[in-house]
């Protein structure tokens, strides 16, 4: 029986081969077939020759969450084969380069050598250029095997390489060549196929990265610093690439500026200066970054300065797996800092919300006076997801309570004090000018007219204030994704990526008569929406990347009477959550003593 | 607001206008005396004092800002970040006047990264460093400024070289690069204004004596050495932009450097062969002066042809700050085309 529309291809290659274009044509092809896919890129914190996989899931259901079995292996790398012919699901297949010398042992998958070599040698492109263009032998073997089609192929390459019709010829060729290779010399007899669908009309493929750089801009971001750090960079790339199309005005000059500086602690200084003076700041950096931007962010809370951080999570504590996915970094942005602070987190678990929470993270920011974190992480950010394209925003910038120079000639002016009684206090802009629009900002302790302070009771007041100014914002912040089943007695708490294994994971549980309730929390404070879910349930999992179950440790803390309804379910092993993962431990938690399923 | 007569200034003000609290700092700290040319500088150039932006780090000279211009934002930051959060201001709104305050430990020792590269950035600024060689505010630390084999009171001697914090802003590429001493208003003054006319990061590094921990006999940063050993390089006079030059100067006396907004600093020369526009000169004039025991002070290196950072940014003519939705936000349609090109 054929397996269509629903199989993991994995391409093992050593990094810096040039794979990556391959690979993303591969998954462009598919997607543009209408067969719902996702790519996933796991690869090492090197430049060239480390060991790369990248996976391409083909889903007819759509579901994008990392599959840990893979049913086709493309064996380009030596260093690994053994190891990667292991993780090919019976029945699988397994490609690999007719030269290489495997002894495989494994007779419950299919083998097909390609003539990666020869072909690569008679295109007739410089010797040079050959080990990236061989990586197009597989391209076109696969596209025979599978059924792809290369019309799609050849216009996946022409949107890869931009429209430059000299690259498409250099590598389409090939493609061809192994293409007609396989037709006439390999007997198909796994059943794996492609057919084409509609099941991607009007949606498109983009990485988290490019979204929130998309929705920063959207945003009316004017300062951006910033220093390089995987997986956060190419939030800065994209930034730099798009607004330098959107964002100058008659004249060519810029409306905004983006700025490297010479480190993460510059780059917080600068967006705290810059909020400071009336500019919609940010910043987007990961973990390490994150440890050194803590004073400042602390700096941010207390004197109330609007600035966002985006936080494009890795698996920590230290320099950890630079170049892999983790949730750890949620207790370190909430409490960043010495001292009491809690700061507001936007918690995107796809791409479109990259986007919007890239716009709205601004707003909030100002309308709190606040730093605001937003925390994406290494495969939202960087990998490939399927998405609806994004909605304009639907309201103007929010700047926040800012007074103009005649207003406070009008009404006079005191920086901390709390007119409106939710806890925000008014600001003024350096540049006011109106004698009494001043005032001085400081992290030193200071009271309501922001003068300096050692009264006890000027610090309590403010630090009170600043409690219920956090505490107003949880019912406004993004609020979180609740799928309720009435007859379910557990329920899933998450949060971020792990959306899709969680989605998953809860279909096939379904199917084996074990119903869930779903709550995606998107902001922190929590919303009061999050103890009435906990509370309507007998058990409630908090599902997260890291290990050691923060969100669930922060949920217990900030709701103490619901803390034994709470069990942590906290994995991170630097790659993509998987729903297999989530049913296991989901059954081996709800099996009781006799070995069946709790009712 | 703005008031008339013999005691106001160009925009109307009076010098109480620009005067600060009073200060907590010890009686005869250097400090108080540059707030005090500070204050005076800001009036006769007439700026307005809500436009102005005083930044600073952590320590004694980073209190200095709360007194000098209460009519001024002020910005109190964190210990050796003063740059990046100035920068960031002026970025937002590159028609402010920022005064960067900063001491030779929040400069010298845990900001001199930042220091250097928002010197490199040319981020318009005045950047002054309180220089006393000595940490007041945790009681007498030797700081990277101070003298190699000084002894001190609880922290013994001093085994390290000092650095320049000159010579660093040289080598930075500083096109602004001055020395004084806070016992010398008349050099001080023209200093800041020709500082704060530059249109770049101005660097002025101010040796301010710390009574209370450094300001022995033999301390470099003390008043009776700095007295001694001052090595003046010119005479100088600072020329707004609506004055005419009128006192005659002999030619080959005198030099005049004609700043960014179109006012000049007229130096007359004390030491015949320097030519501040020389930056290898400088570099060698400020060793000698180093391992001569004297304290070169006046403008030490000057060179106006750098970009600065809003120029090498390409911003708009209004503030980034000011910009509304209807400038910062992108057409429905050009999201429409992004998203139909994924």
């Amino acid at each position: 029986m054929n397996i269509v529309n629903d199989f993991s291809i994995q391409v093992a290659t050593p990094n810096g081969s040039g794979s990556q274009t391959s690979n993303l044509v591969l998954l462009r092809s598919l997607f543009k077939m209408g067969i719902p896919s996702s790519g996933k890129n796991l690869f090492p914190s090197n430049i060239q020759g480390m060991p790369t996989w990248y996976t391409i899931r083909c889903s007819q259901e759509g579901y994008v969450a990392r599959r840990d079995s893979i049913q086709i292996m493309i064996l380009m790398n030596p260093e690994t084969a053994l190891q990667d012919i292991n993780n090919i699901q019976p029945g699988g297949v397994c490609l690999y380069p007719e030269t290489a010398k495997y002894n495989f042992d494994r007779e419950d998958i299919t083998y097909y050598k390609m003539p990666v070599k020869r072909l690569a040698k008679e295109s007739g492109v410089s010797s040079a250029l050959r080990p990236y263009v061989s990586n197009m032998v597989y391209v076109g073997v696969l596209a025979s095997v599978l059924g792809i089609d290369l019309l799609e192929i050849e216009n996946a390459l022409s949107w890869h390489f931009k429209g430059r019709q000299k690259l498409v010829d250099t590598n389409m060729p090939i493609i061809q060549a192994a293409f007609d290779w396989s037709r006439q010399n390999i007997t198909k007899t796994d059943p794996f196929q492609v057919e084409r669908t509609n099941l991607t009309d009007g949606i498109v493929m983009v990485d988290g990265n490019l979204a929130a750089a998309l929705g920063a801009i959207y945003g009316g971001v004017t300062v951006m610093a910033w220093y390089p750090i995987t997986p956060s960079t190419s939030l800065a790339d994209s930034l730099t690439q798009y607004a330098s199309l959107l964002r100058h005005d008659n004249n060519g000059h810029a409306t905004y500026s983006i700025i490297q500086a010479e480190d993460e602690l510059a780059a917080a200084g600068m967006i705290i200066g810059a909020g400071w003076a009336g500019a919609r700041a940010m910043t987007a950096t990961s973990g390490p970054g994150i440890s050194l931007m803590s004073e400042f962010a602390g700096f941010g809370y207390y004197a109330e300065i609007p600035a966002v951080i985006w936080d494009v999570q890795r698996v920590g504590p230290s320099t950890g797996l630079p170049t892999r996915v983790s949730q750890g970094d949620l207790t370190a942005c909430h409490w960043s800092s010495h001292g009491d602070t809690e700061h507001i987190c936007l918690l995107p678990g796809n791409v479109a919300e990259c986007f919007e929470f890239g716009w709205r993270a601004f707003d909030i920011a100002e309308q709190y006076q606040t730093p605001v974190f937003v925390l994406s992480d290494l495969d939202l950010g960087m990998n490939n997801w399927m998405t609806k394209p994004f909605s304009y925003p639907d309201k103007p910038m929010d700047r926040g309570k800012v007074l103009t120079a005649d207003q406070v000639l009008e009404n006079g002016f005191k920086r901390y004090l709390d007119l409106d009684g939710d806890g925000i206090p008014y600001r003024t802009l350096p540049g006011t000018l109106a004698n009494g629009a001043s005032y001085f900002t400081r992290g030193s302790g200071h009271n309501e007219s922001a003068k300096y302070s050692e009264d006890p009771q000027d610090y309590i007041t403010n630090m009170s204030r600043l409690r219920h100014k956090i505490d107003s914002s949880r019912e406004t912040l993004p609020a979180p994704i609740i799928e309720q089943i009435k007859t379910a007695n557990i329920g899933f708490l998450g949060f971020g990526s792990t959306d899709p294994a969680i989605i998953e994971a809860r279909d096939r549980l379904a199917d084996i008569g074990v119903e869930s309730s779903y709550m995606r929390v998107r902001a922190l404070p929590t919303s009061l929406k999050v103890s009435e879910f906990i509370a309507a349930h007998d058990r409630v999992y908090v599902i997260e990347m890291n290990i050691e179950g923060q969100l669930h440790k922060l949920l217990q803390i900030k709701s103490p009477e619901l803390a034994t309804k709470l069990i942590s379910l906290a994995h991170c092993d630097g790659l993509p959550l998987t729903a297999s993962w989530v049913v296991n431990q989901i059954l081996e938690q709800e099996r009781g003593p006799n070995g069946k399923i709790r009712q | 607001m703005a008031k008339s007569g013999n005691n106001t200034n160009l925009i109307g003000l009076e010098k109480q206008d620009y005067k600060g609290s009073p200060t907590t700092l010890c009686a005869g700290c250097g400090h108080n005396s540059i707030s005090s040319q500070i204050i005076t500088a800001a009036f006769e150039l007439g700026l307005q004092p809500e436009q102005v932006v005083k930044i600073s780090g952590i320590g004694c000279s980073s209190k200095s800002p709360a007194y000098f211009m209460n009519r001024s934002f002020s910005f109190n930051s964190v210990h050796g970040r003063m740059p990046s959060v100035a920068s960031g201001a002026m970025l937002a709104n590159k028609d402010l006047v920022t005064i960067g305050i900063s001491g030779d430990g929040d400069t010298g020792s845990i900001g001199i990264g930042q220091f250097k590269h928002a010197l490199r950035r040319n981020t318009p600024m005045l950047y002054i460093v309180e220089n006393n060689g000595v940490y007041g505010l945790t009681k007498g630390q030797f700081s990277v400024t101070a003298d190699e084999g000084q002894n001190l009171k609880y922290y013994g001697k001093n085994d390290l070289p000092p650095l320049d914090l000159c010579l660093e802003a040289i080598v930075a590429d500083c096109g602004f690069v001055a020395r004084s001493f806070a016992g010398d208003p008349k050099q001080v003054r023209p200093l800041l204004k020709a500082a704060i006319s530059y249109g770049g990061a101005a660097f002025l590094d101010i040796i301010s004596p710390c009574v209370a921990f450094n300001n022995t006999s033999d301390s470099t940063k003390g008043y009776d050495w700095v007295k001694e050993h001052d090595d003046p390089l010119h005479d100088i006079t600072y020329i707004p932009v609506q004055e005419e030059i009128t006192t005659q100067y002999e030619p080959g006396e005198t030099s005049t450097v004609t700043l960014h907004d179109g006012s000049q600093i007229v130096l007359r020369k004390l030491d015949e062969s320097y030519d501040p526009k020389d930056k290898l000169g400088a570099i060698q004039a400020l060793h000698n002066s180093n391992s001569e025991e004297s304290l070169l002070t006046g403008l030490i290196y000057y060179n106006p042809d750098r970009p600065n950072l809003i120029q090498t940014e390409n911003l708009v003519e209004s503030p980034l700050a000011h910009l509304t939705t209807d400038a910062l936000r992108p057409s429905e349609d050009s999201l429409s085309q992004i998203m139909s090109g994924l």
